[in-house]
């Protein structure tokens, strides 16, 4: 099998990706995909590790399962508010909704 | 289970091992050649399901269907593909060309993926997961992101709309089929479609599920697009919904692949509910394995071609609430009262011991929990007819005093 | 070093799919396409999670992730879609976002994962034991008593809040 660093290092490039992508996008909706791509580096971190390290221990897996759970929570409720955002201000560039800025 | 039997892609890679081919090459190229055979039988198949479609609906409109191309319309289906590939394959102007190409083929890829996990006979099986229920689930869901594709990549306002209400149907239909799904894998105890149709061997489970088969049905009438669901390809509705822009074989590919796809759906209900492969004779002889899973699935088939037939179709918003306010309660409670009842015959001991494939020591659990699936369905049946009655009541009043205030008020 | 066996080629294709799909996610300029590389990315991943042994999670990732929150993403883009085409691809600071990314990654990779997991620290090229915990097990610590069922059931209770809380964010008021 693979040595367990490759499989870091995948998820760890992938999660960088992500921070990239959340900090740099300007659209919302491309900056919510980034962040399901940073979930995902996450899962795949914790599994290689569950794997590799502690295989019969459930840990591992119960904490990636949870973490599947709030990704799709969070994922239907900035999707929710981005619509919500788009109805009244017609634009789900982050830049514009700046209605509180100083 | 003793197996006498090896399966057919074993016999190949001895034969090629002994013939002088190294060992792992023979064991790729037979598992290869497996592989190609399980895909290429449901597009074969595709053929005479839509000849068995035909002539099913022709004969119940009273009319004789296809019967010039061929011994009784058995050829037509080849002259339609044939005409299909020699139509001019015309792209929208503004389409996505890469989405538009790539959407039939994850379609049918979709639905080509579920035979790898249908257990043919005791050996004969293509890869047996050990999360074979799940696998066709999350399968499934891979089809309605191609109808997505399919309808936002023609550029085209139908096809979008079309698109949106069939995801909506079939993600919504997805729920209670997986909480139908629950009920057999709870009895069963296993995920593994395999591990299904040997728990099988004591008593079908269409006996101790029926209200989940009954909901299954259902669903998958539903997540394939049969009637009465057949909002998907409404042709008088939405002119012809997401695949409006598709001409040529793509268009011949989607038709394939929905005829293909509730065929499958119809297998994979002989496989968990009507005991897969299991019939007299079948653990001797897994040829007749194949055969009784094929007589099961016509037999599952054959009426949800008549109902295409003859049952009008239902509204999206009808679909919804049906899905919403009624479907899904019902499964739910379903699950709950069959957890209940197979913990309950397990501490009082009437349950069978895993592996036994006695009929009558399935006999008790399964009949308790007939019963209690009838005690469900007597509940609904009720509750019904009050809501019924209460309808009835309410229209038998003259319904004038109610409109006008409503007209003043826009 | 890596025996040339399928685990390994299989390893190097769904890393390819991961990371192709995940820099196609923040560089397309179409969101659709977007959203296809993030599904294409999201595949790799559930591909790890089966060379992994972790067949459940894997079914888990293509029918929530894929089946569920990719669709729903596709929706909010066809739903969000503004009449002029997105001008402007990345803010201002892109230089500086693509600088902390770059430094994060090399910062991981040298400060954490190779000195402790790679050739000089523990290097765990083989796992521990081959004693995988099945799918059952996983039902089993979900439920019981002593291991994971609070959280399980706090889970269950975010899920439902978060769908209630979606359908009245994004409710039509208007037709009330």
């Amino acid at each position: 099998m693979v040595p367990l660093w490759m499989y870091l290092l995948v998820a760890a490039a992938m999660f960088s990706i992500g921070v990239y992508g959340v900090l740099a996008r300007r659209n919302a909706v491309a900056i919510l995909m980034s962040v399901e791509l940073m979930l995902s580096a996450v899962n795949i971190n914790l599994i290689a590790f569950w794997r590799y390290m502690a295989p019969e221990n459930m840990a591992g897996q119960a904490f990636a399962a949870f973490v599947f759970v709030v990704a799709a929570a969070e994922a239907a409720v900035g999707l929710a508010i981005i619509i919500s955002i788009y109805r009244s201000r017609r634009s789900v560039v982050v830049e514009d909704v700046n209605l509180l800025k100083g | 289970m003793e197996q006498q039997c090896i399966n057919v892609i074993e016999t190949m890679a001895l034969c090629l091992t002994s013939s002088g081919v190294d060992p792992g090459l023979a064991q790729f190229i037979s598992i290869f050649i497996g592989v190609i055979l399980v895909a290429i039988f449901p597009l074969v198949l595709v053929i005479i399901l839509i000849w068995l479609e035909r002539k099913i609906a022709a004969r119940v409109q009273d009319r004789i269907g296809p019967n010039r191309v061929g011994p009784f319309g058995l050829f037509q289906n080849i002259a339609d593909a044939v005409k299909l590939i020699i139509k001019e394959d015309i792209t929208p102007a503004g389409a996505d060309r890469l989405i538009y190409n790539l959407a039939p083929i994850i379609a049918t890829l979709s639905t080509t993926l579920m035979w790898a996990v249908i257990p043919f006979s005791p050996v004969h099986i293509g890869v047996d997961l050990s999360i074979g229920v799940l696998y066709f689930t999350a399968i499934g869901s891979i089809g309605t992101l191609a109808i997505m594709m399919a309808g936002w990549s023609s550029n085209n306002k139908y096809a979008l709309l079309g698109a949106f209400r069939v995801v909506a149907q079939l993600v919504s239909y997805e729920i209670p089929m997986v909480l139908a799904l629950l009920v057999p894998v709870m009895i069963a105890g296993t995920l593994s479609m395999q591990g299904i149709v040997v728990a099988q061997l004591g008593m079908w489970f269409i006996v101790p599920a029926f209200l989940s088969a009954v909901i299954f049905y259902i669903s998958n009438l539903a997540e394939t697009g049969r009637a009465p669901f057949d909002l998907i390809e409404a042709e008088s509705e939405l002119v012809a919904g997401y695949n409006i822009e598709y001409s040529g074989m793509k268009f011949g590919l989607f038709m394939a692949n929905e005829f293909m796809h509730a065929f499958t759906a119809n297998l994979l209900f002989a496989v968990i509910f009507l005991g897969g492969w299991s019939g007299p004779g079948a653990t001797q002889l897994p040829v007749l394995g194949f055969v009784y899973l094929f007589i099961k699935t016509l037999i599952v088939y054959i009426p949800s071609l008549i109902l295409r037939a003859t049952v009008p179709r239902v509204r999206i918003d009808q679909m919804m609430s049906f899905n919403w306010k009624f479907l899904v309660p019902v499964a739910i409670v379903n699950v709950i009262m069959v957890a209940f009842l197979i913990q309950v015959t397990k501490a009082v001991g009437l349950a069978p011991a895993p592996g036994e494939t006695d009929f009558l020591a399935h006999l008790p659990q399964s009949v308790i929990l007939l019963l209690g699936n009838l005690v469900v369905i007597a509940g609904i049946l009720t509750y019904l007819r009050g809501i019924g009655r209460k309808a009835r009541l309410e229209s038998t009043v003259v319904a004038k005093a109610h409109d006008v205030p409503q007209v003043a008020a826009h | 070093m890596l025996e040339l066996n399928a685990q390994t080629i299989a390893f190097f294709v769904f890393a390819l799919f991961s990371l192709a799909g995940a820099v196609g996610v923040v560089s397309s300029k179409n969101l659709i396409h977007g959203a296809l590389y993030l599904i294409v990315s999201l595949f790799g991943g559930a591909g790890f999670f089966v060379l992994l042994s972790a067949p459940f999670m894997a079914v888990v990732q293509v029918l929530v992730y894929i089946g569920a929150i990719a669709i729903l993403i596709i929706f909010a883009v066809m739903l969000t879609r503004s009449m002029t085409n997105m001008t402007e691809l990345f803010n201002r600071q892109w230089w500086m976002s693509g600088i902390v990314g770059i430094l994060l990654f090399v910062l991981l990779t040298i400060g954490v994962i190779l000195p402790v997991w790679g050739e000089n620290g523990i290097n765990p090229s083989q796992p521990v034991s081959d004693n995988v915990a099945t799918t059952e097990d996983l039902g089993v610590a979900l439920v019981d008593g002593n291991q994971y069922v609070l959280p399980f059931q706090v889970a269950s209770l975010l899920l439902t809040a978060a769908m209630i809380g979606a359908i009245v964010l994004a409710r039509d008021t208007d037709t009330e």
